[in-house]
């Protein structure tokens, strides 16, 4: 961390921060009170995932592009089988779908409860870091680690295994759990819906910045459930589009000083996903509990203070249990495991709310179901642009600040992203150019 | 493995790392050597270093030892032993891992939380390549080697 000032510039910069995954920096330049320049330097390294799916075989993209994200390798696969299953004119539907809706329950109550009450609620409190934190709450850190627990099991009793499921293929799953193991699931998610309950009112007794701004949400709106898995792509500024339509509306650029593309809606430039955005935009499809919760948090139903991202995504682990609850509550595992899905050529989309927002993935596939091209635009790349508007926006308002304060909460201000570093840096496009 | 009759107090061997990266399998790969001894003695693992799935994984256990790979600026093969339950690893242990935390947060956090085995020993190979598909490096293998042989020999924790 440090800080210049000549005259009245001032210029805050952290080299690599702390508690989001992968590894980036920032830097905000100030000058007469008003911000000059703002960047969120990603320097992890691209990896070129994009170009390594090309020849392979259809099939094996589920299992490729988990290893994009340990976080998340559950959006990476439902994203890429959605596009592969449309690509290839077929619908997975009834009971599947259903267990493909609890896995991505269990992904959601991992990748929450970690950002929420170890990577988060630090901020608040006042610590460098959980570890600090643990030994002054360590009802915390115990409830995460839970909480977490209880995402793993879903995982591994669907997924096979807690990190890179290997269960999932396009057209369902290899094999399906037994019943006895789907009971099992179920006193675990009662005691963490409950937990994310309880926590609401240590939540909400933390100190909120006063930060609003006028944000171009954006999510999966779906008219029978909060959404996960499918749906239209909406925004609050009037976007209604279907996610085969996405190139039309959303461009990527790259930037120099991030490994990572920006993107961008073409017509009005940055937008916001991720929980504030599912949740202002759908909180009419969320359970009565969760919605119980949301009042509870103090929420109304729309929430545009990205440092409340920490209650949306509470009240979001409160949805994830119960919905876990009515699906193990409801569902038939008598069926086959998956259903036959032959190639054809074509183009396929997959749009799915990942923890952090919308996962987007592109496939064009030949007549024997090799990958021809592939494109996949994770949801930190998405918030890359506002991300850095809100460092802006919130420098110039609380300038006053002293150093240490100011830069602190400028690392807030990109932990409420949750962003995924290492997601954002795989698709760097890199062409080669023969005289 | 052999059935354990008490599983706390049967050792638990945890390799942490990516097999895909080189010298980062090397845990993984003393692991996979220990546990293809019998009777090994022990109860095993191979998990991916991230904090929480590791507090999870030796929560109620007595004995366990955890076989990582290291970069400190060792020579290549070096293995060095350290005793996580008296104090924390030295500095420069610290892996780049899923939102910041590894072995050595999960270690801290479980001393706090008081999660902590009352014998945890760490074992960190030095690693010279750690890049995708590199394969285990000539040094580091014959370590790999020689420490499986270590744990699982008759003056090992297994046997113990």
């Amino acid at each position: 961390m440090a800080e210049r000032r000549n005259g009245k510039s001032r210029h805050l910069k952290v080299d690599v921060l702390a508690r989001v995954e992968g590894e980036g920096g920032m830097q905000v330049r100030l000058k007469d009170g008003r911000v000059s320049q703002v960047r969120l330097n990603i320097f992890e390294p691209p990896r070129f995932f994009e170009a390594m799916l090309r020849g392979r075989d259809f099939t094996e993209t589920p299992d490729i592009t988990a290893r994009i994200c340990g976080i998340c390798p559950v959006a990476y696969q439902m994203s890429a089988c959605h596009a592969m299953e449309m690509a290839c004119g077929t619908t997975v539907d009834g009971p599947l779908r259903e267990l493909r809706r609890l896995l991505y329950c269990g992904e959601w109550i991992e990748s929450h409860a970690l950002h929420v009450f170890m990577l988060h609620a630090p901020d608040f409190l006042g610590y460098e870091s959980a570890i600090h934190m643990s030994a002054e709450h360590p009802e915390v850190v115990k409830t995460a680690l839970r909480l977490k627990h209880v995402g793993n099991e879903i995982m591994n009793v669907l997924g096979g295994r807690a990190v890179h499921p290997i269960n999932v293929r396009v057209g369902g799953f290899y094999r399906l759990p037994s019943t006895e193991a789907l009971a099992a699931l179920v006193p675990q998610l009662e005691w963490a819906r409950q937990a994310c309950i309880d926590s609401i009112s240590l939540l909400r007794s933390f100190e909120y910045p006063d930060f609003e701004q006028d944000y171009e949400l954006v999510a999966l709106s779906h008219p029978d459930e909060y959404p996960m898995n499918e749906g239209r792509l909406v925004s609050n500024k009037g976007l209604d589009i279907n996610i085969a339509d996405y190139g039309a509306h959303f461009e990527e650029i790259h930037l120099e000083h991030s490994n990572a593309l920006h993107s961008r809606l073409k017509e009005r430039g940055q937008y916001f996903v991720g929980p504030l955005a599912r949740f202002s935009l759908n909180f009419d499809q969320l359970s009565p509990l969760a919605q119980q919760a949301a009042a509870a948090a103090g929420l109304d139903g729309e929430c545009r203070n990205p440092f409340k991202s920490i209650l949306v995504r509470t009240v979001e682990l409160v949805y994830a249990c119960d919905e876990a609850l009515r699906i193990l509550g409801e569902c038939d595992v008598s069926g086959p495991a998956n259903i036959p899905v032959e190639p054809r050529r074509g183009v396929g989309h997959g749009c799915t709310e990942a923890p952090r927002g919308i996962l987007y993935h592109r496939y064009e596939i030949d007549e024997r179901g090799d990958i021809i091209n592939a494109e996949i635009v994770p949801p930190t790349s998405q918030n890359q642009a506002q991300i850095e508007e809100d460092l802006r926006a919130f420098v110039e308002q609380y300038q006053a600040l002293g150093k240490d304060e100011l830069t602190w909460k400028c690392e807030q201000a990109i932990r409420n992203y949750d962003p995924c570093i290492s997601c954002a840096t795989h698709f760097l496009k890199l062409d080669i150019v023969e005289d | 493995m052999r059935a354990p009759e008490n599983v706390a107090a049967t050792p638990l061997l945890i390799g942490i790392g990516n097999p895909d990266c080189g010298d980062d399998g090397a845990g993984a790969e003393v692991v996979r050597r220990v546990a293809a001894t019998l009777p090994s003695g022990f109860r095993t693992l191979t998990l991916s270093g991230e904090a929480t799935e590791l507090i999870d994984a030796w929560t109620g256990a007595d004995r366990v030892v955890v076989i990582d790979a290291a970069r400190s600026g060792s020579a290549p093969g070096t293995v060095r032993r350290f005793d996580a339950s008296s104090a924390p690893l030295p500095a420069g242990h610290e892996r780049r891992s899923t939102h910041g935390l590894g072995l050595v947060e999960a270690i801290e956090l479980a001393r706090n939380l008081g999660l902590l085995p009352s014998r945890l020993t760490v074992y960190a190979v030095e690693a010279a390549e750690t890049s995708i598909g590199s394969g285990i490096s000539p040094a580091v293998a014959d370590a790999v080697g020689r420490l499986a042989d270590e744990l699982a020999g008759p003056t090992g924790p297994g046997c113990t």
